[in-house]
């Protein structure tokens, strides 16, 4: 067994009063491809953003690439190799497309054989390179949001919820961009609530619920065992609705 | 063929649209007190003054909207370095009087290059105390950073007293930029006023060659809208942000020399007083709005203009009132900032 690249080890993390990640194991190896399942409010997003350093752990250790991260701030670890695509996108919606890219691209210009794998990827990107992101769609600033992850070589990317209320056919092409990143050999940490698109793209998981990690393995393992599915997802959810 | 129309039509449907409406806002309120003015030559005369105006209420606002926009910054202590930038204007005057009162417009232009350098230099170097010392305690916490940026104020204020005294202090413009220009048959624009949209608008056009040209630029503009995104990036957002408010504390300076100047009369609250104006402009023009910045400046400057010769009773309460109306119709100013 390899040494993962990220490794988290007895996470918690306070917001405010509340106590909201309450002790998280689990590590991602180098290479594979995570998926991070779980209810809503069970902690994913915190758990990402913990690992960004954009909220503070307040107990346990995150190590990344061997090195202690816990306590860096955020642009340190980001510029130690991990690419961070939030929830909401978080794309620059008064700069066009190029802009979001070249603020991406830390070296200060963009390569040009990656633009092209990334046109190819998502060819709207091409096509709306020099309109304001703020005048994109809904999957289109997706898209940005994963091509500035792309746009330089990455470690590490973590995805948060790509797919959410995106239609059918481009997170079809989501999953099919995501196959192609993997393929590459990039490391992914994905946070998904769409089961079918964590099936097709993970290699192991994880799933989380009240800020604890509550099954790891792989994720063939989950999506032969409809038992277990059951027991991780479907009792939550109608726990939940 | 079919395919490629329909790509450049959406093409042209996603590139924004310039949103012209809050440009005309400023053409039309000058059009509209026109007829209410009367006289074409008084109307040309407090038009072009309030263009100067709105242009020095610009220098003096855009590094303000900036803060504000970028780190959520409310600095009461901005007004300060107006007055700081206008004072350091008399180290320059005092020793060179003879360039000012030259008949060489080489040395008037030369005596005002080197007031805005000096004032600049010094109202920038405070700012970056002033970050350091009164602001980065009290990040993200509106209501102290009111208390401690009116602290701050006060100091650099008794700085300056002791310095250059209690008592206003008069200064005289240099030689070639006193008296009127006539153009035509009875308007006279006098020739400071002109000097001072010429500065206002170079410096509006060096900030947006800036903010769109350069990467600092793109960073600042995206740190606008989401400074935490910014950080994920990979890029350390207190050190863009330093950088800003250095640079908005210089323009403060410079402002504060042109408005010394404009009013040849040079007090320690100068600053103070215009700073009410300065925060109508930011909230006005849209918190971190270059653009609005601009165009609220103009608007103010027109609309004190105009009302203090139509209606001197109101030309105080005209600014709150304008303000007013522009919330109404947009909440978050003319060119709202998208913020996640
Ligand atoms: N900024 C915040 N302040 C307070 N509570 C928060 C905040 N963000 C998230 N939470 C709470 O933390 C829990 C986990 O949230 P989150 O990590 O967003 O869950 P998930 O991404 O799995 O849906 C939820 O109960 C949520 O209400
Ligand atoms: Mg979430």
């Amino acid at each position: 067994m390899p040494d993962p690249l990220l490794t988290l080890e007895g996470v918690h993390t306070h917001i405010g009063r509340y106590h909201i990640l309450q002790g998280v194991d689990f590590d991602v190896p180098r290479g594979s491809f995570t998926v991070l399942l779980g209810r809503n409010g069970a902690g994913k997003t915190t758990t990402l953003r913990t690992i960004m350093g954009l909220w503070k752990a307040s107990q346990g250790k995150i190590r990344f690439a061997g090195e202690d991260v816990t306590v860096r701030p955020t642009p340190d670890i980001a510029a130690a190799g991990i690419a961070y695509i939030p929830e909401n996108m978080s794309v620059f919606s008064g700069l066009t497309v190029r802009e979001n890219l070249i603020l991406a691209a830390r070296a200060g210009k963009i390569d040009s054989a990656r633009l092209e794998w990334i046109f190819s990827l998502f060819p709207a990107m091409q096509r709306f390179f020099g309109a304001a992101a703020g005048t994109l769609s809904g999957g289109q600033k997706q898209m940005l949001a994963i091509a500035r992850a792309l746009i330089e070589p990455r470690d590490l990317i973590l995805v948060d919820e790509p797919t959410k209320g995106l239609a059918p056919a481009i997170v079809a092409n989501m999953i099919k961009a995501f196959r192609e990143v993997k393929n590459a050999g990039a490391t992914v940490l994905l946070v998904e609530q769409n089961f079918m698109a964590a099936k097709m793209l993970g290699d192991a998981v994880a799933v989380m619920d009240d800020g604890r990690i509550v099954h790891r393995g792989a994720m063939a393992e989950l999506a032969a065992d409809h038992a277990l599915q059951h027991r991780l997802l479907g009792l939550h959810m109608d726990a939940h609705q | 063929m079919t395919d490629r129309t329909g790509e450049r039509e959406e093409t042209a449907l996603a590139s924004p649209p310039i949103d012209w409406i809050p440009i005309l806002i400023p053409v039309a309120v000058a059009l509209i007190a026109l007829p209410l003015v009367g006289s074409f030559s008084t109307w040309a005369t407090l038009t072009v003054a309030a263009l100067a105006m709105g242009m020095i209420i610009f220098i003096m606002a855009s590094g303000l909207t900036l803060v504000f926009g970028l780190m959520d910054v409310i600095n009461f202590g901005h007004g300060v370095f107006i007055s700081l930038g206008a004072y350091m204007s008399l180290l320059v005057l005092r020793p060179l009087m003879g360039w000012v009162e030259s008949p060489s417009l080489a040395l008037n232009i030369g005596v005002l290059v080197l007031c805005i350098l000096v004032a600049m230099a010094a109202s920038g170097l405070f700012g970056l105390v002033f970050e350091r010392v009164i602001i980065r305690p009290v990040y993200r916490q509106h209501l102290k950073q009111i208390l401690v940026t009116m602290g701050g104020l006060i100091i650099i204020e008794q700085l300056l007293h002791v310095f250059f005294g209690g008592s206003p202090i008069t200064i005289a413009l240099p030689q070639n930029f006193r008296g009127g220009l006539a153009i035509g048959a009875d308007v006279i624009v006098e020739r400071y006023r002109l000097i001072a949209v010429v500065v206002g608008a170079t410096v509006f056009l060096a900030m947006m060659l800036v903010l769109n040209r350069t990467r600092i630029g793109l960073l600042v503009r995206a740190g606008v809208e989401n400074p935490e995104m910014v950080e994920a990036l990979g890029y350390r957002i207190r050190r863009l942000f330093v950088g800003v408010f250095v640079a908005g504390s210089a323009l403060a300076g410079l402002g504060g020399v042109m408005w010394g100047f404009y009013q040849q009369t040079l007090t320690i609250g100068m600053g103070l007083q215009v700073l009410v104006l300065i925060f109508i402009v930011v909230i006005i023009g849209g918190l971190g709005s270059i653009g609005g910045c601009l165009i609220g400046s103009l608007l103010v400057a027109l609309v004190a203009n105009y009302t203090a010769f139509l209606e001197p009773k109101i030309a105080l309460i005209s600014n709150i009132a304008l303000m007013l109306v522009v919330l109404m119709w947009r909440p978050q100013g003319l060119y709202p900032v998208v913020k996640v």
